[in-house]
């Protein structure tokens, strides 16, 4: 199995933006429209390439949304892109019934998605959508990993006929993806091979994975760490088949710990192979102001809580679903000040 | 026999009126609930647009490339969009007493999953489909430079959706002349009047402001139709790089005395007594 390593730090909004670039060369059909913020969205490439195909629509995200609708239903493959706090949520309603229930071609490019946002603080750093997203009839819905797959995520959504939403951040995140690694719509991929706990993330999350799969390995726990951006379509059996040769699972995301990819994992799991999961995201609160870094380990999306979390969910295993168990908080300053002592 | 899309005259205009009016109050009485007052009141523009030879469309070949396309904004007023398309051939008059049941094509608001012919997009969420119109006439004026046009139906009571005035912006912002925006001026909401409900007047200074061409007529009047209609088409044709808008004043649930210009009316279906009386009514008035 190829063996991931670090490659540097790129944002995701690159591979999205340099993507779009690639489907505006391959289909002459494929259009942009910009809200205001094409610059940081990365759909200035596209605005610069294909002007002619580029339309400003203003900070109007219903009514760039309704529009990519009409285009949509006139041949046309848009691409709308904006913060995810806005072209997920200002326009709820026009996703839902302009969009999706008219099965609609239109593509969403969410932006300076999670809380690595930084310093724009609680108002634009989106931990919702995906659950939001998710619960669309016909949505397609990606988060990537990083600029590679985000580049692929991006061409993906539009060489496949119908409404679909990319989820991708403002920061530099790890790049450990190659040109080769696979990527495809409804598939997980299994980054590291292991048989003691299953780390299932998506997202900057993904490669904090890789690192508390790391620290594992130094206590003689192998982890498998699966990688799943396609969260609808969801690869259920790439994450049955973890729980069955695991028996316990963690799921860990750049979001609230309500309804997305962990809930995707739970709603899998209670229906086919029920195993105790724990779940690493933003426990039910809004973000705040501050360098990407500090908000990470702030709101407990680090390899730490994954790694605590890998420890809590083993233990539940092993005791049995109604055994006692520590949490994961508890767990993380022990193991924190186990590992600063070795 | 052929679909004839050849203009016609008031009188004949005024028949064909009259059988979509009646086809309505068959339908919502069979269906036991849905708007009677917005489908009787805008009846007269759909039988100017769509059998009066105004919008170039073949019921008999609905996805026909070269068509204009009808957006019905409103979408609550499905029931006149569908009897107008089953009277001129689109699909049979017999499926319209399907209206709102169990697995029909003629959903309560239009959806496009049904695949009826002639519905060119889903709405209902106010709002929307003028949006979705917008996009469409970008698409066709700016991407495809066919000479296609966009029709888009919103209420009065619709303007107080935030969404419709981006809407327009954009029409005019992308010189859309290819864009005719139909503004039904009942006055009436759920609630009550516009005015008490929350005003939206004036509409004609407001679309003026957007940058459209904006013409006041009779909504029950089909030489003012035929008028302004015309007017759009001239526009269209010379390129002036103006959008459209019509502000029809009609009465919400006209050519049925009792309901004539009440809101009550907005949102329910007669009863089989009321509906008796209105067909004996529309009888009457052909």
């Amino acid at each position: 199995m190829q063996e991931y390593k670090l490659l540097g730090q790129k944002p995701t909004r690159h591979g999205f933006g340099h993507a779009l670039v690639t489907l505006g060369e391959r289909y002459d059909n494929v259009v942009v429209l910009g809200g205001d913020i094409t610059g940081s969205v990365m759909t200035s490439f596209f605005k610069e390439k294909f002007p002619d195909r580029f339309f400003s629509i203003g900070i109007a995200e219903q009514n760039a949304t309704t529009i990519a609708a009409g285009l949509a239903l006139s041949g046309k493959i848009p691409f709308f892109a904006s913060y995810g706090a806005f072209c997920a949520f200002r326009n709820a309603d026009q996703l839902r019934i302009s969009v999706c229930y008219n099965e609609a071609n239109v593509k969403i490019g969410g932006g300076h998605a999670g809380i690595s946002v930084g310093p724009d603080g609680a108002t634009h750093q989106v931990l919702e959508e995906v659950s939001f997203l998710r619960a669309l009839p016909h949505m397609t819905l990606v988060v990537p990993c990083d600029y590679e797959e985000a580049r692929k995520a991006t061409i993906a959504i539009g060489e496949k006929v119908g409404p679909a939403y990319i989820r991708f951040g403002r920061s530099p995140v790890p790049q450990f993806t190659i040109e080769d690694t696979p990527f495809e719509l409804g598939k997980a991929l299994v980054m590291r091979e292991g048989n003691d706990v299953a780390l299932i993330a998506c997202g900057a999350l993904v490669w904090e994975a890789m690192l508390a799969a790391q620290e594992l390995a130094k206590r003689g726990i192998s982890a498998r760490v699966i990688n799943s951006p396609s969260i609808k379509p969801f690869d259920v059996q790439t994450v049955v088949q973890a729980a069955q040769e695991c028996g316990a699972v963690v799921t860990a995301e750049e979001h609230q710990v309500y309804g997305a990819l962990g809930g995707a994992v739970a709603e899998v799991l209670a229906k086919n192979y029920p195993v105790p999961v724990e779940f690493v995201g933003v426990k039910d609160t809004f973000g705040g102001s501050g360098e990407p870094e500090e908000l990470m380990v702030k709101f407990g999306l680090t390899w730490r809580e994954i790694y605590a979390s890998a420890l809590v969910a083993m233990e539940r295993r092993d005791k049995g679903f109604l055994g006692s168990v520590r949490r994961a908080t508890d767990v993380a300053v022990y193991e924190e000040e186990t590992i600063e002592q070795q | 026999m052929a679909f004839d899309n050849r203009r016609r005259t008031p009188e004949e205009l005024a028949e064909v009126a009259a059988e979509i009016r009646r086809d309505i109050i068959k339908m919502l009485v069979e269906a036991g609930s849905g708007h009677s007052g917005g489908p009787l009141g805008t009846t007269d523009i759909y039988a100017v647009l769509y059998l009066g030879g105004i919008l170039r469309h073949r019921p008999e070949e609905p996805n026909w490339a070269g068509r204009d396309r009808y957006v019905l904004s409103a979408g609550h007023m499905a029931p006149v969009l569908y009897a107008t398309l089953a009277n001129a051939g689109y699909f049979s008059k017999e499926e319209l007493l399907t209206l709102r049941k169990y697995n029909t094509r003629l959903q309560g608001h239009p959806g496009r999953d049904t695949g009826l012919p002639g519905i060119e997009t889903s709405s209902g969420s106010l709002g929307q489909g003028i949006s979705i119109a917008v996009g469409m006439a970008m698409s066709d004026k700016l991407l495809d430079k066919s000479d296609r046009r966009v029709f888009s139906l919103t209420g009065d009571g619709e303007l107080q959706e935030g969404s419709v005035w981006e809407a327009v912006m954009a029409a005019s912002h992308y010189k859309l002349d290819n864009f005719c925006w139909i503004i039904d001026n009942n006055d009436c909401q759920i609630d009550g009047r516009i005015d008490e409900v929350m005003s939206v007047y004036p509409i004609d200074a407001k679309c003026e402001s957007f940058g459209f061409d904006t013409i006041t007529v009779d909504g029950h009047n089909f030489d003012e139709l035929y008028g302004a209609f015309d007017r759009f088409i001239e526009n269209h044709r010379n390129g002036t790089g103006k959008p459209t808008a019509i502000i029809a004043k009609t009465y919400m649930g006209k050519g049925v005395s009792f309901m004539h210009d009440k809101f009550e009316w907005h949102g329910k279906p007669p009863s089989a007594a009321e509906a008796e009386l209105a067909l004996k009514e529309l009888m009457a008035s052909n």
